[in-house]
């Protein structure tokens, strides 16, 4: 393939443009000393002061930092065992297995959120009324919700992983006297990290940024930081929640570029190595 | 590794949370509040025939738009070198970083009849159009949000086609376009299938966009089923049958579209 | 490489929670309060939980239908809730609510005898008005002709504000405007009345710019449209920030609210949810609350505390007798109604 050339580079920025002017539009207005989104009143850092009082979004951005997390992790550790499991099943029972994994992939978001929302209501009073319990709609039930749709796209980032792994490695690895979980840790799990590793940052990108599911999931007593939003956002979306998202988006970016520093440090040096290598 | 039994947890999982949740609102699509059967929450569904061409035809034009923009975005990111391409999957997911209510809420303020663009245009004398609250307003929301679901799995595919494929087709004097239309394109087609499912399907069901971007005059199927099951008009036996005629709609639309892709499926971002 | 990735992210994200994990339960339990959205000056809760070592824990809702979809869907968890007046009248109907204890309440004392024994809680046993205030049109006059006659609700349907008029995104303020344009009842339970009101509705719809709801505050400060309907109490806020803004009161009549603060059924800290009843209705956080969200107060001891100008404007505290002649509180419908409410909104939205 050739290089780009100046039109399609231009495309490209217009497109980057165009996926970024909202959130600069977003961040200027953290900075604005009124509340309105109407008018300018002057550079201002006082919703990021009043952000740190503010208890209700504090507590949603825990409870959504929380949930995320948990989901994320028990996601891939949930996911990583079914996407090994479906391949030793037999075919007919991987495929149902894959079919019904599929589901939550596929079905749009406001479904799975409402059916499960259904699902909690029913079972929570039946088993409220069988024990005489006061359960209800929660943290619980959301961290459920959460996993259900985080689940599969740990598994579909697992599976080309594991489809690329040499059979064989694992039988000589056994034949040399490694078995069982030594054998699994030693030698499929290192082949097979990077798509686990992407699967938990996927899982928990999709926790952080999803609103549907948690909106019909979440009961009354619990709200992620979507969920105020929305609650807001047929209001006025308060600034702080502006200060908050600079923050947290600033601070993904400080960690790509340190990264992205780092990859490109560590590339130089290979190369200057392979060139001193060549030089001897 | 010949242990299934490590999978039995997440099949758990799925029976539990995955397949009764889709067995309750089946359930609740054909029963009444009394709990007897009935069809009648179908029969009732004839009325919103418009909201659901409506809501079938801004998803389509969104995600038409999506394939226009996404794929060449995708095929130029693919063609970049150095740092723009290895952070190309970056920088395309970054912005899911940021709330995606307060992005939409944010374009508000772009599209407003006083808002930046329409400043914009009026510095040479044109407008102001009106803008927000409209369906293009809508389709906008929906193409934003959504596109980074169509460029990524494109990319991925472009990214992991084999130079040596393309090297012989040029060796075979295809020049460049003829390489694109004959190589490239068929084999980033699954990326292209999987984006169109992965835009088409939030689009369908959106119900924050419309409200936000749409001043509440149009009603889509996600608004509809909102306001049935937590909203103004409660009724979960209605809001389930129109969840499940719109899944299997969605359901066959995918099926087709699969079948003319010769069925390859699951493209990871 | 992507494993320090996860690792960074994961410590910074422990970090953050660490920061927000500052508040847990007072030491008297806490009360959970479920409230209209920007209708509280929340700084008062601070005063609440020092005096009486309750937490609050806030959240918002933004209709009337919301809250009531909430807890008709079964959500519990709730201790305080503040309905508008048809609301309450229907959550009582349906035995959604407790009845107060007025006993732990000593400052019901200090409410406008008018607003008490209201229509939608005549024995007052269930509900301790919070703000009350009437409807009318906000316009900006930079943006409509010269002379035009703002005094009717006609001037919603004026094909010249094309694009530029915003009705309410919920269905009883709405149909109840188009009811009182054709010169009927807001309360009215006649079908062929409601449905004459939405068919005006339907063939407004193409004029509105688009049915909002707290989302009117910018769009009139921000001259994004030139007409709206609203409450005075949220004029007053606008006119802050854009003092070109007037309100005009419908001459066919309007609409008087009240929203008053109740205890759900179902709630699990009642004793708490008493007491910040009752401290919502002391002098000190009525003043503080009424000053920040501009609505009209219904206790009298905040009326002398308030600005002679503000106590005197007939829109903030009207008199009895335009308040019984012009303006029509909303009562609750039979449930057949209602439902017939809901198909008609559904019929306009679909339109």
């Amino acid at each position: 393939m050739k290089k780009n050339g100046m039109p399609s580079r231009l495309f490209l920025l217009l497109c980057l443009l165009f996926l970024y002017a909202p959130i600069l539009v977003l961040m200027a207005f953290s900075f604005n000393g009124s509340v309105s989104k109407a008018v300018w009143a002057g550079f201002s850092l006082k919703w990021y002061l009043q952000l740190f009082q503010n208890d209700m979004i504090l507590d949603a951005l825990w409870v959504t930092l929380a949930v995320s997390a948990l989901a994320a992790v028990i996601s891939t550790l949930l996911g990583t065992a079914a996407a090994i499991g479906f391949r030793n099943m037999r075919r007919r029972s991987r495929t149902v297995c894959l079919t019904i994994n599929n589901i939550p992939l596929t079905n749009a978001d406001i479904i799975t959120g409402v059916s499960m929302m259904l699902l909690f209501m029913l079972a929570l009073s039946g088993l409220n009324g069988l024990f005489g319990l006061k359960w209800k709609m929660g943290f619980v039930t959301l961290l459920i919700a959460h996993i259900t749709f985080d689940v599969p796209n740990v598994i579909l980032s697992v599976m080309p992983k594991l489809r690329q792994l040499d059979p064989n490695i694992y039988e000589a690895a056994q034949d040399l006297g490694d078995h069982g979980l030594h054998a699994f840790y030693k030698v499929i799990l290192p082949e097979i990290m990077p798509g686990v590793i992407n699967g938990l940052i996927i899982a928990f990108t999709l926790s952080i940024d999803d609103f549907v599911i948690s909106y019909f999931t979440a009961g009354s007593g619990t709200q992620t930081l979507s969920m105020v939003i929305y609650s807001m956002a047929k209001k006025r979306v308060s600034p702080e929640i502006n200060a908050l998202s600079t923050l947290m988006f600033l601070a993904v970016v400080a960690l790509m570029v340190l990264v992205n520093l780092r990859q490109t440090r560590q590339e130089k040096r290979a190369k200057r190595q392979q060139e001193n290598l060549s030089a001897q | 590794m010949k242990s299934k039994a490590i999978a039995y947890p997440y099949v758990g999982w799925m029976a539990l949370f995955v397949v009764a949740p889709i067995l309750i609102i089946t359930l609740y699509a054909f029963t009444s509040g009394d709990r007897e059967f009935t069809l009648s929450n179908f029969q009732d569904m004839s009325q919103y025939a418009s909201a659901f061409g409506r809501s079938f035809l801004l998803a389509a034009v969104a995600t038409l738009i999506c394939v226009l923009i996404g794929y060449p975005m995708a095929y130029f990111l693919a063609r970049e070198t150095g740092w723009i391409h290895r952070m190309a999957t970056m920088l395309i997911m970054l912005p899911m970083w940021m709330n995606f209510l307060l992005r939409t809420y944010s374009w508000k303020f772009l599209l407003e009849r006083n808002g930046l663009i329409n400043s914009f245009f009026g510095l040479f004398g044109l407008g102001p159009f009106q803008m927000i609250d409209t369906h293009g307003a809508i389709v906008l929301g929906m193409v934003y949000n959504f596109l980074p679901y169509m460029v990524l799995p494109i990319f991925s595919v472009i990214t992991k086609i084999d130079h040596k494929v393309i090297e012989a087709a040029q060796d075979l004097g295809a020049n460049n376009l003829t390489v694109f239309r004959r190589v490239i394109f068929p084999l980033s087609l699954p990326g292209v299938l999987s984006g169109i499912t992965m835009v088409f399907i939030p689009s369908v069901s959106t119900f924050a966009i419309s409200r936000l971007l749409g001043g509440s005059k149009t009603l889509l199927l996600g608004n509809l089923i909102d306001m049935q099951i937590i909203g103004t008009a409660y009724n979960p036996h209605l809001g389930s049958a129109i969840s499940l005629v719109m899944m299997v709609i969605v359901i066959i639309c995918m099926a087709v579209m699969n079948h003319f892709g010769d069925g390859e499926q699951g493209v990871s971002l | 490489m992507k494993k320090k990735l996860i690792a960074w992210s994961l410590s910074a994200a422990s970090l953050l929670s660490l920061a927000a994990c500052g508040s847990g339960e007072g030491e008297n339990g806490v009360v959970n309060v479920y409230n209209w959205g920007e209708y509280i000056d929340t700084s008062i809760f601070d005063d609440f939980t020092a005096q009486t070592g309750i937490k609050v824990n806030y959240q918002t809702y933004d209709s009337n239908e919301a809250l009531y979809g909430k807890l008709a869907g079964g959500a519990t968890g709730y201790d305080v809730i503040i309905p508008s007046d048809y609301m309450i009248a229907q959550m009582i109907e349906e035995d959604m609510l407790e009845p107060l204890d007025f006993g732990s309440i000593p400052n019901f004392s200090d409410i406008d005898p008018v607003l008490k024994n209201p229509e939608y809680d005549p024995e007052n046993l269930y509900s301790v008005p919070y703000m009350f205030g009437i409807l009318g049109i906000i316009y900006n006059p930079k943006m409509v002709k010269e002379g035009e006659d703002m005094e009717t609700w006609n001037v919603l349907w004026n094909e010249s504000y094309k694009n530029d008029i915003l009705m309410f995104d919920n269905s009883r303020d709405t149909i109840g405007i188009a009811l009182k344009k054709l010169g009927y009842s807001y309360n009215t339970t006649d079908p062929a009345q409601i449905s004459a009101a939405v068919d005006e509705l339907v063939a407004q719809k193409p004029l509105l710019q688009g049915y909002v709801m707290d989302d009117i505050f910018e769009k009139l400060e921000g001259e994004n449209a030139a007409i709206g309907v609203y409450y005075y109490g949220d004029y007053l806020t606008m006119a802050d920030n854009n003092p070109d803004l007037k309100f005009a009161l419908p001459r066919e009549g309007t609409n008087r609210y009240v929203d008053a603060m109740c205890i759900p059924k179902g709630s699990e800290n009642k004793e708490n949810a008493h007491a910040f009843i009752n401290f919502m209705c002391s002098a000190e956080a009525g003043q503080a609350n009424c000053e920040r969200i501009r609505y009209s107060t219904p206790l009298l001891s905040v009326r002398k505390k308030l600005d002679e100008s503000v106590v005197n404007n007939p829109f903030a505290y009207p008199d009895p007798t335009f308040m019984a002649e012009q303006c029509e509180t909303f009562s609750c419908l039979p449930a057949e109604i209602r439902t017939l409410y809901n198909d008609e909104w559904v019929r306009l939205m679909n339109s």
